[in-house]
């Protein structure tokens, strides 16, 4: 999940296998070497088969598909349904019609909400994390109970957050209109323009303590003799965090945020769990997983359905390009 | 650990930012387990009028009443048997994969590597409409059910903490040194003997935390059990909402049956939690 990319490399190219310890290499035994060039691969392959099924074949068969019309009529026999060239792509990316419009602004609330949510939640994890480096009393009860909510399953808690928002019984609406006075009536937050700042709430509540157990982590191999010699230098406290701290986390924070990004603009079960009861989501609070999923099922047109999820992941694969060769480039230039 | 600034007293300021923002991180990361425990032990009323931050009386009915209001206890089985079983299939065949990663050279290493952990970053929906047509279909020619089965769950399942687990456990298996398996070679141990003889009983935290990992991602995954699952089959992720129906919302036997579904894999967590951070320490910087 983490710094994933590059260790395996690493070690593939300064690691040396077994094989190269054994006998094998000074005397060429052919039955040996070949026995112990296939072990990799017949440890491997469980492994490979199971990303094939899951993995690998549909996301070939979803490109497929969204070159033909697949509709419901199809569905137990998608080898008959026509081609239909690039008809589903054009479908989504006319901004005239109505599919692509609501696609288009799917789209932009979906980037509003991912660059809000993961801002804060890698604000509250960070905090959280260099509040609680040094040691004092009741540090591990609270490390514990900050990641309560990643323990959670997302159902049990989304629905939670559900009943606190419902309008007539929620606990919200109680706190900041029935007791704190701050708003005239009793709102909405599952319905209308609210919802955005619903989903956010949820969304950070549910996410920061990923980012606080990363960064968590990352601060554990910072060495305590770079504070130490700072303290002497005379740096204060904040001075620290931001000449010491905040470089150190440079390599995790690159990771962190590319992660955290990609979940939340994939993320399906909030808004599922949040909204899912009304059928769909409010216009400023749909997710665009949901969206695909809701205009695929209602539709069972699979085949537009898979062609904005194609382009859902052709975006998803630009940006993850960019971000990894602007942040690495800023590394290697701070680092030489 | 951690305690790297021990050594310099921070000043008054620090502190108290320190407490207040600790302060309102409780308060709103406990703020919905308290609505969850105080509404799982109100009678209806209490959750159908206006909210109360103290239950006008307490009952444990709640608790009863879930049990009957919908089949919980098949969900509960259904998500059981599914996470327990693609756990540990998810296990054994990361152990593998991560020990062939860790200790062979071999073609095809980086493209293996990559492809599996580039799967973690593509969106569900993705995979979502054709694995369904996939199943479909193989249940049409073949007869193998697996649209609507548990074994079909189970297979998606497992991959899903798949590529995590690989990860992590090769970090492991490095940290276990190669004399000691080559010492068990020179023993008679094959390989595999090896590797479950000396590498296995070495990484057995990086093995709980990994099994942890995909258990909770297993009890808690909604996308796939949204369709992939019948009246039979549902797991809690899909069966929780039964509690609300046309003409009424249970909402305490929503809170109580949440809390109880929760436990299980809470209770795991912050039990096993110090291997987890331990392992994503172990790969998370290397």
């Amino acid at each position: 999940m983490t710094a994933t990319v590059t260790s395996p490399s690493a070690r593939d190219a300064g690691g040396e296998g077994m094989s190269g310890t054994g006998g094998a290499r000074k005397k060429p035994r052919i039955p040996g070497r070949l026995r112990r060039s296939v072990i990799p691969y017949v440890l491997l392959l469980p492994a490979i088969l199971f990303e094939l099924l899951v993995h690998v074949i549909p996301m070939i068969v979803g490109v497929v598909i969204s070159f033909r019309q697949l509709t419901l009529f199809f569905i137990h026999n998608w080898g008959a349904a026509p081609w239909s060239g690039l008809k589903n792509y054009q479908v989504a990316v006319d901004f005239n019609s109505a599919v692509g419009k609501s696609l288009l602004h799917s789209f932009w609330i979906t980037v509003v909400f991912t660059v809000a949510s993961v801002g804060l939640c890698w604000l509250f994890g960070t905090t959280a994390a260099i509040m609680l480096q040094d040691k004092f009393r009741g540090r591990g009860t609270l490390r514990t109970i900050f990641l309560i909510p990643y323990a959670l399953p997302v159902y049990a808690a989304v629905i939670t957050w559900a009943f606190m928002f419902q309008r007539d019984n929620g606990m919200v609406n109680h706190l900041i209109h029935d007791q704190l006075h701050l708003t005239d009536h009793a709102s909405f937050w599952l319905i209308g323009n609210n919802s955005f700042v619903t989903l956010l709430v949820v969304s950070l509540w549910k996410g920061w303590p990923f980012a606080f157990l990363i960064v968590m982590a990352g601060l554990q191999n910072i060495p305590g003799d770079l504070y130490e010699a700072a303290a002497i230098d005379g740096a204060g406290m904040w001075q620290q965090i931001r000449k010491i701290t905040m470089p150190s986390l440079r390599s995790v924070n690159q990771v962190l945020v590319l992660v955290l990004f990609l979940w939340t603009f994939n993320d399906f079960n909030t808004p599922f769990v949040l909204f899912g009861k009304n059928g769909n989501a409010p216009g400023s609070a749909d997710l665009i997983s949901f969206h695909i999923y809701q205009s695929s099922f209602s539709s069972w047109n699979f085949g537009s359905g898979s062609a904005m999820s194609v382009l859902l992941l052709l975006f998803l694969l630009v940006v993850t390009g960019v971000y990894l060769a602007v942040t690495s480039r800023g590394r290697k230039a701070s680092d030489g | 650990m951690a305690d790297t600034r021990s050594s310099l007293a921070p000043p008054r300021s620090f502190l108290w930012t320190r407490r207040v923002v600790l302060t309102i991180l409780v308060l709103f990361t406990l703020l919905p387990v308290y609505v969850m425990i105080s509404s799982s032990l109100k009678p209806l009323e209490d959750v159908q009028s206006k909210f109360t931050w103290i239950p006008s009386h307490l009952t444990i009915r709640p608790y009863i009443d879930i049990w009957s209001t919908v089949p919980l206890a098949r969900f509960f089985l259904n998500s059981a048997i599914v996470s327990v079983a693609a756990t540990a299939c998810s296990v054994v065949i990361a152990v593998f994969a991560a020990y062939g990663v860790s200790r062979y050279r071999f073609r095809g290493k980086r493209v293996f590597t990559v492809t599996v952990l580039s799967t973690q970053m593509f969106p569900g929906i993705l995979f979502l409409l054709p694995l369904y047509l996939i199943f479909v279909n193989i249940g049409k020619s073949t007869g193998i059910d697996l649209y609507g089965s548990r074994g079909g769950l189970i297979i998606t399942y497992l991959t899903f903490s798949l590529p995590f687990a690989i990860w992590m456990l090769i970090g492991y298996f490095d940290s276990v040194p190669r004399d000691l398996d080559e010492a068990a070679m020179v023993d008679g141990c094959g390989p595999f003997g090896a590797l479950f003889r000396v590498v296995v009983p070495a990484a057995v935290p990086g093995i709980v935390a990994v099994a942890v990992y995909a258990f909770m991602t297993a009890w808690g995954e909604v996308l796939f059990a949204s369709v992939m699952t019948n009246d039979n089959t549902k797991t809690l992720a899909i069966g929780l909402q039964n509690y609300s129906t046309e003409n009424n919302v249970y909402w305490n036997q929503i809170m109580a049956a949440s809390l109880v579904v929760s436990v299980p894999v809470v209770v795991g967590f912050l039990l096993l939690q110090r291997y987890l951070v331990t392992g994503l320490t172990a790969g998370a910087v290397k």
